[in-house]
């Protein structure tokens, strides 16, 4: 754009419009004429395909200060050269792509901190699918390594149907000692434990909606973790949307993708997204906003669909994919529902971790903003380092000390808050923070549906504050 | 429902910051929002805060630097930024600036520029600076030497010592290139420096056998190559959470004064004072919604402003909400009084195509030649009415239109949106970013009470 053409430095006197073609970026204009063209200085409208995207960097390296990975390892090159620099080679010849994209966690902090909106994450994301399809070894430990920690939603179901053998096996140090040798996978790390019921098992055994109402549906995308392991947080999103008086539905889906384009693996990301994006555009269609309760989640149905995909309505899918606690500011008076809300002990004092997919899409400061309105709880914001897990990534062995160097920064601030507790939105931050300070993490839509069934109990539906849920249906009763 | 707040100010560089952080210092219990989207030009400023380093106008390479910032606003023209909310605000400005900063910066001891040498080997004249550079001013006449690292081409010690010396500097200066311990890619990120020192990560040294902390390795690393100078300037990238301490143990080790030498972008020093006036936003209660670009506007509905005002044309009108754009979901923000501080050409806040230069939320007027050639001029060197381009607003910071009316009630600008001055010509980016950021947000802040 613009800027790409602007020398960007601090030396006097000012900044002079190049005169073309300097920097190769016009290298294929029709002539080989450099006469000067001032006009060059300003953008032109350009289609997002990712070389000339890569035209748009200007070299600025705010990507690269903002990259987690660089700053602890200088083995990795950086955002700068993953994107624009590798794909301008790309375009020179068909260079491969270097193997390095591995080391990206997908933490997708450079691609919201680039002032020319140079698509960094999904020339990540493509460089990714090439380098697995091209350059990887199917065969390679490594390969299936990934495949499985990215199909991790195969595999949930089998360990979900016998969970209690599975939480065993999973936490046998032989298990874990195998998974190291024979996989990669970390043994540093517990498994997560599955749950004795999943999510869609008590949504089916519950029989389903409780509030029925045409006017108000959410179409809940809960993806794989919370359905297998957190169901608390699911059944908290469903506890506090019917409090609001919506309609709860729960569509067929499969994972949302986010692990997949992580280890390169985009067509196991393509089918699942047709799946989502076909299953929820026909909630939209009944008139329903799809929430999800993972930032992850939300994050790659707004923004890595569109860019990678295009199915009929994956624009409308990603329009219409609200982060769960957003819509609610948005569409109810939350504040006002939780004024006068208390909750007990056990959410009093909080330690806050922005995920890096909630940062990049404008929700960082949210969470304390809702928490401030309820009674007696103190959350403390942890600071804006990135925790480092970023999914799949801190579980391979060959990145956990990388993982860890990340987050000490985190880990810091959490001892240092007053709070045991620590709060976020994100399953697998969720994980690293409570690997790093063995504090219990929670949801933050489980304080909230503290915080509302409690004001409920007592007051009895439709009075006081729920007045302006409007219809709020008092058929919640578990 | 909207998200609603007191004051919204859109653009989170040194503008907007200032101006959020003033209008929460004008109104006790006034909800301030800040919606930024993309970084902001902080990273690549070099972190010092310049009021006036050159007289408009004065192209020649071989211009004088200003000496009293102060005394030279007098002479700017009419429309220039300064000049519109007045040399006083300006001063107050600053001393708001020295409040937030507080030991972090200095300079405020004197209305005078001090002269701080860059990695050009130029000194630059400038108001103030941060403390991590105090000690390399160049009107000490303390012995320098400067240290350079093969990694890091874009300091040339020996190169900028040599400039140094040419330009007067009143003391001797050397200048060495080393390498840095513990890093092994050429391309290594400023962050990554950073983070060694800071942690003071374990790293092999070539000097001593075995591993040693990354403060004591680049101490021992240096002292060899030090003679008799009694400072020692690095190029900034000593530490970004702990850069006092790192400069601390330097010093120690080597028995001299430590400095930096502020380096082009990115920039730690940008870093930092981006991160303390972040501190600062969240101390002053203000919220920060960042990631996410205001895209659109609705004015207060004709009828609801009562029969007497519809029938009035040149009523002004007043913004009633901004649409914040989230992946292609809507959210409107609404508020009372709102800043626009997104930027020139480079923070985006003013854009421009083969047709016409325009701002982009609002599309207040900017004023620029219908001849799009009439934009340059044909000298690089010379000065480009481009770098000019931007709003013109009143005395309030109320954007301008075409009639000379304000275009809205309840809308201030702020910092490189507006036109009328060439930062980087004259070395006044910071300063008029503060100054109009802490007049906008004031104003703005009272005009909510
Ligand atoms: C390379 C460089 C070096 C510099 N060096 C110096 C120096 O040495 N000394 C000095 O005093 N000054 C320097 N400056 C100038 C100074 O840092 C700033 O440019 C100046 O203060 C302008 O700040 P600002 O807040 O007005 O705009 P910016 O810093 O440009 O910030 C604008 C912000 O608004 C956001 N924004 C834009 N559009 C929207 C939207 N639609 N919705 C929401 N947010 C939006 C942008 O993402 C950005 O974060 C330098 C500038 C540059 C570029
Ligand atoms: S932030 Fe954007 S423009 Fe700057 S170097 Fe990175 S990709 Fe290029
Ligand atoms: S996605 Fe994260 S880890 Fe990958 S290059 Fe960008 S900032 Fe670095």
């Amino acid at each position: 754009m613009s800027d790409a053409q602007r020398r960007i430095d601090d030396g006097a006197p000012g900044e002079q419009p190049s005169t073309g073609g300097a920097d190769g970026s016009d290298s294929d204009s029709d002539s080989g004429n450099d006469e000067f063209e001032p006009v060059q200085v300003f953008p032109e409208a350009e289609e997002m395909d990712l070389r000339p995207g890569a035209d748009n960097c200007y070299k600025c390296s705010t990507c690269d200060t903002n990259c987690p990975v660089a700053e602890v390892d200088d083995e990795f090159p950086g955002p700068k050269f993953q994107g624009p620099e590798q794909w301008r080679l790309k375009r020179q010849d068909d260079h491969d792509i270097d193997d390095s994209v591995m080391k990206c966690s997908n933490c997708m902090r450079c691609d919201s901190a680039c002032p020319s909106s140079v698509p960094l994450s999904q020339m990540h994301n493509t460089a990714r699918a090439e380098y697995v399809e091209e350059n990887m070894s199917k065969f390679s430990r490594e390969y299936l390594r990934n495949r499985l920690l990215a199909n991790y939603r195969r595999l949930a179901p089998l360990a979900s149907m016998f969970p209690r053998t599975a939480n065993v096996v999973m936490g046998l140090s032989v298990t874990k000692w195998l998974g190291e040798k024979t996989l990669g996978i970390t043994s540093e790390r517990e498994f997560p434990e599955f749950a004795t019921e999943t999510f869609r098992e008590w949504w089916t055994d519950r029989g389903g909606a409780k509030v029925e109402n045409e006017d108000k549906r959410i179409a809940y995308f809960h993806g794989c973790y919370s359905n297998y392991n957190t169901s608390e947080v699911a059944k908290a999103l469903v506890r506090v949307y019917e409090h609001f008086g919506y309609e709860v539905m729960v569509p067929e889906q499969s994972c949302s993708g986010t692990p997949m384009f992580a280890n390169g693996m985009l067509e196991d990301a393509r089918r699942a997204a047709e799946t989502n994006v076909r299953e929820l555009a026909a909630a939209i269609e009944d008139g329903a906003a799809v929430i999800a309760s993972c930032s992850s989640c939300s994050m790659s149905i707004r923004q890595e669909y569109p860019e990678l995909f295009d199915f009929e309505d994956t624009e409308t899918v990603a329009a219409n994919t609200w982060d769960a606690v957003e819509y609610l500011r948005v569409h109810e008076d939350l504040t006002g529902a939780l004024e006068d809300t208390a909750v007990g002990d056990e959410f009093d004092e909080l330690a806050y971790h922005a995920p890096c997919h909630s940062r990049n899409q404008g929700l960082d400061g949210q969470t304390i903003e809702v928490m401030d309105a309820i009674d007696g709880i103190d959350a403390q914001d942890v600071g804006d380092s990135c925790s480092g897990i970023s999914g799949t990534y801190g579980w391979k062995a060959e990145n956990y000390e990388t993982s860890m160097k990340i987050g000490e920064e985190m880990f810091e601030h959490m001892d240092a808050a007053e709070a045991e507790t620590g709060l976020t939105e994100c399953p697998t931050c969720s994980m690293q923070m409570e690997h790093g300070t063995g504090y219990e993490i929670k949801h933050t839509l489980e304080v909230l549906e503290a915080a509302l069934g409690g004001d409920r109990a007592e007051s009895g539906a439709g009075s006081g504050s729920n007045a302006d849920a409007g219809t709020t249906t008092a058929t919640e009763s578990n | 429902m909207a998200i609603t707040d007191d004051v919204l100010v859109i653009g989170g560089g040194l503008a907007g910051a200032t101006a959020a952080l003033a209008a929460a210092e004008t109104t006790e219990d006034a909800r301030i929002r800040l919606v930024t989207y993309k970084q902001s030009t902080l990273r690549h400023a070099s972190g010092l805060i310049d009021v006036l380093g050159y007289a408009p106008g004065t192209t020649d390479d071989q211009q004088q630097p200003i000496a009293d910032p102060y005394t030279a606003l007098e002479s700017l023209p009419e429309s220039h930024p300064y000049q519109r909310v007045g040399i006083d605000a300006v001063r107050d400005a600053l001393a708001f600036f020295d409040e937030i900063a507080g030991d972090a910066y200095a300079g405020a001891h004197t209305d005078r520029n001090a002269l701080v040498p860059t990695h050009g080997g130029t000194v630059k004249p400038t108001a103030r600076y941060p403390v991590s550079t105090a000690e390399g001013l160049a009107s000490d006449d303390r012995d320098t030497l400067l240290v350079g690292f093969e990694t890091l081409p874009d300091f040339d010690a020996p190169l900028a010592a040599a400039h140094l010396e040419a330009a007067g500097a009143p003391f001797d200066a050397r200048g060495v290139t080393l390498s840095f311990p513990g890093i092994g890619r050429d391309d290594a990120k400023v962050t990554r420096y950073a983070h060694l020192l800071d942690h003071d990560e374990r790293v092999e040294t070539p000097s001593v056998t075995g591993e040693t902390g990354a403060r004591e390795a680049l101490a021992a690393t240096v002292n060899p190559h030090l003679d008799e100078e009694s400072r020692v300037g690095f190029p900034a990238i000593l530490g970004d959470a702990h850069p006092a301490a790192v400069r601390e143990a330097l010093s120690d080790a080597l028995g001299a004064a430590v400095f930096e030498v502020p380096m082009g972008p990115p920039s730690l020093p940008g870093l930092r004072l981006e991160d303390l006036l972040y501190d600062a936003l969240e101390s002053a209660g203000v919220r920060v919604t960042s990631g996410v670009p205001v895209v659109d506007y609705e004015t207060v509905a004709a009828d609801s402003t009562g029969e007497n005002s519809t029938a009035d044309e040149t009523t002004t009108a007043a913004i009633d909400h901004v649409i914040v754009d989230r992946n292609g979901a809507q959210i409107p923000h609404e508020a009372d009084q709102y800043v626009l501080a997104t930027g020139g050409l480079v923070g985006k806040g003013v854009e421009s195509n083969r047709e016409r230069v325009t701002e982009g939320i609002f599309d207040c007027y900017v004023p620029h030649a219908t001849d799009r050639y009439d934009w340059f001029v044909d000298d690089v060197f010379g000065e480009q009415p481009y770098a000019r381009f931007g709003v013109v607003p009143d005395e309030e910071l109320r954007p301008l239109g075409t009639d000379d009316n304000p275009e809205f009630s309840n809308l201030r600008a702020a910092g490189a949106v507006l036109g009328d001055y060439d930062y980087a010509a004259e070395k006044s980016g910071a300063g008029v970013s503060l100054a109009t950021g802490y007049v906008a947000g004031t104003r703005a802040g009272e005009a909510c009470q």
